[in-house]
Parts: structure tokens; sequence; C-alpha cells
């Protein structure tokens, strides 16, 4: 007799969230099965994979995810197209850290410059990403949502505190938004309520249930996650059916294993194998546990995480 | 049912300092307000009382007994204020309750004020381990308290078994697990233990128009369990009783004729079986 494996059936589905704009535009979610369980549905998009990019030098970056990027890193115009062009990257993340008011504390007016430039230099969809201060992001986030105006972004973070502003920009502008809370589902469950509570299209929204890094809380970040594919695919929830992100990259290079030098720890081996290992690790974990978007650092973790995506998919 | 009036607690801030300044007046209204709404104990809770617990502890039991005649739950960890007010309880007007013992090592001593002064007490189903996972480990250590409690000579029908009712905004799958042990604990001796829940917990960080709803459907799911008492709100749990036949008729798959109330219901049962995640406007959806 056959061997016949036994298939779960799901009540719910991911909603599939369309990002960029003509011929590179890039959809990801949509499946109606737990992750990379194509043989009891559908898949019918991939994960997608943006590489990190920043408004400022990333002198903040280990030496070694620093390195990746040396000659073009001083600008943010060469360092998006250099992962367009050079790194094949589906989409970017433009994360505006320097706007951080214990950073160089750059005013609107700076961010929507380097949006508009990023965004004329490059087709593929990028996602613009605050510097997580809950209020200046609201002023920040504000301006630069219509600066790029129908470009089809994905605008973040809105969080508790900010939500209100940043939906209403995302919204006005066409664009798609971020939800974060902090590692806590029922606080992010109802985030999701509060924001289409406003007149927020559910579908137009990606849950972040906040990041950690392998070593560092991973499992707490897992977990949520899968309790929230769970809660959209078995119980139907429809507030909990949004693609989900891992912001994988700025969690990961902080950590000591990514910091460490071979020549503090030379027994643990060199240090870039250490950092891309440790970033690819922590992706492909939350992959598992559900997401459908990752925000990366290094190159060669990108690769990996590719490589392992088009083998269980 | 024993409804046991939870509002003298020194977490309420009229009754802090009503407790700071010894002003009956407060105590007094508040406990004859819930004694008029159909309390059959009054909670008399001050915290760990480290300072001056034995002075407060009286003056609560007499300043309440004064005017309600009533038995006292006295609520504490501190032993010896324990004592001080299972001295001058007037057992008039029923045997007193401690709240509580556990299976934490500190709190057996507790066992034995309640032998030494034929009090009934509460057995919180926790160890010193922390919280526990499930309904099958708050069982165990139920057992274990009710076997130390007969080493210690308490009779196991003055023990009332609590099994830790957990928020349900943080810790949604314990609202059944605690529905389950309150079931398994009437298994574990015949006649049947006794139970008790501190009720509100289950809605604590709520918001606040949600609060007296899961309270009230959750005080009759457990009644539907068999749960003999609560520390609870007397007027709240009058309202749910009340609205026992609505829930009863929902739970039983019959259309009731207030929609707005039948979809109340059925939303906060979803909520509190599990079957569609906790939010805080969940009754919105």
């Amino acid at each position: 007799m056959a061997f016949t494996p036994t298939k779960e059936t799901y009540a719910g589905k991911v909603y599939a969230v369309t990002i960029g704009t003509g011929d590179r535009a890039v959809t990801f979610g949509g499946e109606n099965v737990l992750p990379f369980h194509s043989f009891e549905g559908t898949t019918p998009n991939r994960p997608l994979i943006a590489f990190e990019i920043q408004d400022v030098p990333p002198s903040d970056w280990p030496e070694n995810a620093q390195k990746a990027f040396e000659g073009v890193s001083d600008d943010p115009v060469k360092w998006a197209k250099y992962c367009q062009d050079e790194l094949k990257a589906r989409a970017i993340a433009l994360r505006l850290v320097g706007t951080h008011p214990d950073r160089e504390n750059r005013s609107p007016e700076d961010a929507v410059k380097t949006v508009k430039d990023v965004l004329a230099a490059v087709s593929i969809p990028v996602i613009i990403l605050g510097s997580n201060h809950a209020e200046k992001d609201t002023s920040i986030l504000v301006a630069v949502a219509e600066a790029a105006k129908d470009r089809n972004c994905i605008i973040g973070k809105a969080q508790e505190a900010n939500y209100k502003t940043i939906a209403a920009a995302a919204m006005a502008n066409n664009h798609k938004l971020i939800a974060m809370s902090e590692l806590d589902i029922n606080l992010s469950k109802q985030l999701n309520i509060l924001i289409t509570q406003m007149g927020f299209d559910k579908e137009r929204v990606i849950t972040d249930p906040m990041c950690s890094a392998l070593g560092y809380g991973l499992e707490y970040t897992y977990s949520v996650m899968e309790r929230i594919r769970l809660a959209a695919l078995t119980q139907n929830d429809v507030t909990m059916q949004q693609p989900l992100l891992g912001d994988v990259g700025m969690y990961v290079w902080k950590v000591k294993e990514t910091t460490a030098s071979e020549a503090d720890l030379p027994q643990w081996g060199s240090a870039e194998e250490r950092g891309i290992a440790w970033e690819a690790e922590t992706a492909t974990a939350l992959l598992i546990s559900g997401a459908e978007l990752l925000i990366m650092r290094h190159p060669k973790a990108v690769a990996a995480v590719e490589k392992i995506i088009e083998e269980l998919i | 049912m024993l409804i046991i009036g939870e509002k003298l607690s020194i977490i309420a801030k009229r009754v802090r300092e009503a407790m700071m300044k010894k002003d009956k007046g407060p105590i007094q209204e508040i406990a004859t307000r819930q004694w008029k709404e159909g309390s059959g104990m009054i909670d008399a809770n001050i915290g760990p009382a480290e300072d001056g617990g034995e002075d407060l502890m009286q003056w609560m039991v007499t300043t309440i007994q004064e005017v309600v005649p009533l038995p006292i739950c006295l609520d504490t960890t501190n032993a010896s204020a324990l004592e001080a007010g299972l001295k001058v309880h007037n057992n008039e007007w029923g045997r007193p309750l401690i709240n509580s013992t556990s299976n934490d090592p500190e709190r057996f001593p507790i066992l034995e004020l309640a032998a030494k002064y034929n009090s009934q007490v509460i057995g919180l189903t926790v160890g010193k381990g922390g919280l526990p996972a499930d309904a099958e480990e708050r069982a165990g250590i139920a057992a274990e308290i009710m076997a130390r409690a007969m080493e210690y000579g308490v009779p196991l029908e003055d023990i009332y078994l609590d099994p830790l009712v957990l928020q349900i905004a943080t810790s949604q799958d314990h609202a059944v697990k605690v529905i389950e042990a309150i079931k398994m604990f009437q298994e574990m001796n015949d006649p049947p233990m006794k139970t008790v829940v501190g009720l509100s917990n289950i809605s604590n960080g709520c918001p606040k128009h949600v609060r007296p709803i899961l309270n009230k459907y959750y005080f009759l799911m457990l009644m539907n369990a068999g749960l003999t008492s609560a520390i609870a709100d007397a007027h709240e749990m009058a309202e749910a009783l009340n609205e026992k036949k609505l829930l009863d008729d929902v739970l039983a798959g019959k259309e009731i004729d207030d929609a707005a109330k039948m979809k109340e219901i059925k939303k906060t049962l979803d909520v509190i079986m599990g079957n569609t995640l906790y939010a805080h406007s969940y009754l919105e959806m």
C-alpha cells in the first residue's frame, strides 16, 4: 500500500502583500499553510528578504558587517544601487537611524531628501523605517511617507504610542504599514485592531512582533510568531493574518557572537563566518516560525537563507 | 455559592488610607454594602503587613464584625497577624477562613494556626517553584497540601482549594486550565473538596468596561464546573447569577432574544475557552 502523508487543512490564510511598482513589484505572504507546508495547501509566494541600508554610514555596525559594503555605505544612494545591481536584492530597507535624537538627530527635511534620492536611484521596492524613537518617528515618517507617495512602500514602525499619526500618513500616501508590538501576542493583536479601526485596510499591514537574536531571546519571538500563525490559520483570526516581519540584522549584529574579535575569543573561530552564521541561523528560525519578510544585513547570510528557502519551498 | 466580599483590600487607595488612619467609617461602610449585596464572608486583605500587622488585623476584624454579622477571610502572608486576627474573631457569625497556605514550606505554619483556632483555610495550589503549568500540576500540588493538612490536624472539609486565577490578558491559556482544575479538585475527596478563586484577577489589566463582563461569565463557567466559593464583588456576582440562564442557553447552542447580549456572551466564552486570541478590543471584533 502506498504511503499517504497525513495532511492538515487550515481555516485561514495569510494576506498576500505586494510592494513596489511596475515589473519590480514583489508579493509575499498569501499561503494557507504553516511555513513550508506546501504539501498541505498553497504557498504562492516565497518569503522576501530585504537588504538593510541606512541614511548615515554604518559606523555602529560591527566591522565584519561594515566590510561587506565598503566603498558604498558612505552614501545611501550608492549603497542602495549596490544592493539592487550587484547583490540582486529584491527589496531594500532604508533605516533612517540618523534621525534619532541621540544620533545625528537629522531633520524630517534631511530624511525626505535621502528617501527621494534613494527612490530615484532604484526600481526595486523600498521599506522605509524610522529610528524606533516613538516621538521623533511621527514627524520623520509623516514627511517621508509623503515624499514616497505612490511608490507603494512599506512605512514603519507604528507602535502603540504613535500608530495614529503614522498609520494616517501611510494611508494617505498609499503605503503598507509595519505594526510593531513588544513580544506580546495579545498586544500585537490589539494594535492590529486599533489600526484597522482607523479605517486602515487590514490587508496592508505587516506585523512585527519584535525580533530577537539567537541566544538572546529568539525563543520568545519564535513562540509569538508561531502562535500568531496558528491563530491566523487554525482559528481564522482575521486580525492575525498579516505577514510577519523579522527585523533580523539589527538584533543580530550587536550581540557578542557577532561582535567579539578573534583576538579576544580565538576558540570561537573566524569572526566573519561566525557573524554570518548567526544572522542566517536567526533568520532561518524565524522563517520556520512564520516570518514572510526579513530585513537582513550581510550578503552571505542573505545568500545562505535564500538557498534554504529554495530547498524548503 | 459563597461569595467572599473582595473590596476591603489594601490595594484600594480609599481602604489603604482608612487602614493607615484607623478610620472605621469607610471600612464599615464598604463591609456593610458587601453584606447587603450578598456576601457571606468579608475578605480583609492587609497585604504583607510587616510592621504592626497584628494590630491592623485585629482592628480590621473587630471593625468589620462590629457592624456586619459575618465571618472574616483573613488575608495576609504574615502569620502572627493572622493569629492576632483569629484571637479576636467572633465565631458567633461563623468560622473564619485563612487566606492562605500553599505548597511553599514558609506557608506550612499557617496550617498550625488553622488547627489551633479551628479555622478554615485556603490552600493555594502553588509551590516554591513558581506558577503551576496546567490543571494536572495544580491537582498534584493540591494533593500535597491535603496530605499536609491531615498531618497538621486540619480536616479536609476545612480546606478550600484555590487553583490561582491568572490574568487573561497575559496568560489566556490558564483560563481553561483553572476551570479544569476546579473539576479535578472536587474528585480528590468524598465529599468533594471545597474550592475558591480570586475571581477578578482574570480581568486584571483589561479595559475597565471589559472587566465586569469577563468576571461575570468566567464566574458562571467556574460555577458550572462546581466552584463552591469566590472572592469577588458581590454586586457583580448577583448580576452574573441573573444572567446564568442566558449563558447556559448560549452554551446549549440556543438563540437568545437579546442579540447584543448573545454576541457579548459568545465572544467572551470564545476568549475564555481559548477559541479566539484575547485582545483588549475583543468585544468590538
